[in-house]
């Protein structure tokens, strides 16, 4: 029990909070009116098509850009060029920068004389354990294995929260896995809430809790995946008109038919009506369908069956 | 240190959520005896080092299995396997997937493809299921 007079703890800040983030170059909008909230501890799928603002909304959570309105917080603080914040972010560029002729072990070596926290052992056990040699010049290891040793730099800084520009989208399949599976491990084992970036969702599905989904420049969907999943239908049936269906439900997609619809809706209590088959969506159906909603928000797809006419 | 007691694989697109794979597995692992009661289930980062998944995922698994009463948690050492769940002994298990096997082998011999056996499975395990209840 708490004592008189003694106050509730806050709620702890979430990993990453923004409101109203825009990024304007010249007279385009890379991110507009990005507000999302990411809870402590999650795995982040930041996913969109490509330049719908991902690597411009994790260069801003890194510092290295400042946007041009709203603001973004990390951990309850502003990103910034100062140490003390550079030292809680870690971050890897989609262009994995690396010396090519110094060897990993150097490269953990040069780290430790530029961090705090810094976890040299741990990074070379970690390397270790995916059989990355350390000795050799990383220019002449795989993909696989560059990338393995950038995720064991970016660990190494003991980082509350870790940002990764598309880490895998060079990677074949079974590196692909190896470096998904030490990334896993590692969260597993420290406190760290990561935000990953693909345009694919498929990748990174049974890695990640939670997905922000970039399309056209703004935030489509924030949420958690079983949230997502729990909330998300399929609903076929006979043909009704679109604007019905809008009065009655969240809808995200609509397919018309000459004779049937098929809607998929986000709802907020189990669909009762009759009308209906529903089933449920796979996470990656779900995210290609807020993926191809137009500007207005409702992506409608009429087929042409093609009658005769 | 001891080798890990099971290993875990993941079928992408079954439909079966992660968590309840690995549910499954524990459970079929205690059934079939590969498990024993006192043996430890590998820890999270065991798991997610071995299927790429989410931590919490085995969390969830290993808490469901927990609210099953066949694994027990404990602070700061592991989740250990603390009953089988009720059904025959392993050895009953064993004996039944011999025969099962020599069926299959023999519906095999005589033209049945995988599809059609588990078709034929199907209709006699429901046959089974509404003359137990007429």
């Amino acid at each position: 029990m708490s004592g008189p007079g003694a106050r509730p703890a806050p709620p702890p800040e979430p990993a990453i909070a923004t409101v109203g983030l825009g990024k304007r170059f010249g007279k385009l909008w890379a991110l507009q009116d990005c507000s999302v909230s990411v809870p402590r501890g999650r795995v982040v799928a930041l996913v969109g098509p490509n330049g719908a603002g991902k690597t411009t909304l994790l260069r801003i959570l890194a510092g290295l850009s400042s946007p041009t309105t709203g603001e973004a917080r990390i951990l309850g603080r502003r990103p910034e060029q100062s140490e003390q914040f550079l030292s809680s972010i870690g971050f890897l560029a989609q262009e994995i920068p690396l010396y090519r002729q110094l060897t990993a072990r150097q490269h953990i070596d040069i780290g430790a004389g530029l961090n705090p926290r810094w976890d040299g052992k741990a990074a070379l056990d970690r390397l270790g354990a995916v059989r990355v040699p350390t000795d050799r010049a990383v220019g002449t290891l795989s993909g696989g294995q560059r990338a393995q040793v950038a995720l064991g730099l970016a660990l190494a800084k003991r980082p509350a929260v870790l940002l990764l520009d598309e880490p895998v989208a060079a990677l074949d399949p079974l590196a692909r896995r190896e470096f998904l599976a030490s990334l896993a491990a590692a969260v597993a084992e420290q406190e760290v809430s990561v935000v990953l970036s693909s345009h694919l969702v498929h990748d990174l599905e049974r890695v990640c809790d939670f997905v922000v989904l970039l399309a056209a420049a703004r935030v489509q969907l924030c949420a958690d995946i079983e949230e997502i999943l729990d909330t998300h239908r399929l609903l076929v049936g006979a043909r009704k008109p679109v604007g019905e269906i809008e009065r009655a439900m969240d809808v995200i997609r609509v397919t018309q038919t000459a004779r049937q619809s098929r809607v998929l809706a986000r709802l907020q209590s189990p669909i009762v009506d009759p009308w209906w088959e529903v089933a449920e969506v796979g996470l990656e159906d779900i995210i290609l369908a807020y993926m191809g909603r137009d500007a207005e928000g409702i992506e409608q797809e009429i087929v042409n069956l093609g009658a005769t006419a | 240190m001891l080798p890990q007691t099971v290993s875990f694989y993941l079928v992408p697109g079954s439909g079966v959520p992660a968590y309840l794979q690995l549910v499954q597995q524990v459970r079929q692992a205690i059934r079939m005896g590969v498990l024993e009661v006192g043996d430890k289930l590998p820890t999270v980062k065991e798991v997610v080092a071995q299927v790429a998944i989410n931590p919490n995922t085995v969390l969830k698994a290993y808490r469901e299995l927990e609210h099953e009463g066949l694994v027990e948690g404990r602070q700061g050492v592991g989740t250990f396997v603390s009953h089988r769940p009720s059904g025959p002994p392993p050895s009953t298990q064993t004996r039944l997937a011999r025969s099962l096997e020599r069926w299959v082998d023999s519906a095999r011999a005589q033209g049945l493809g995988d599809e059609a056996i588990e078709a034929l499975l199907r209709s006699v395990l429901s046959a089974g299921a509404t003359a137990r209840t007429a």
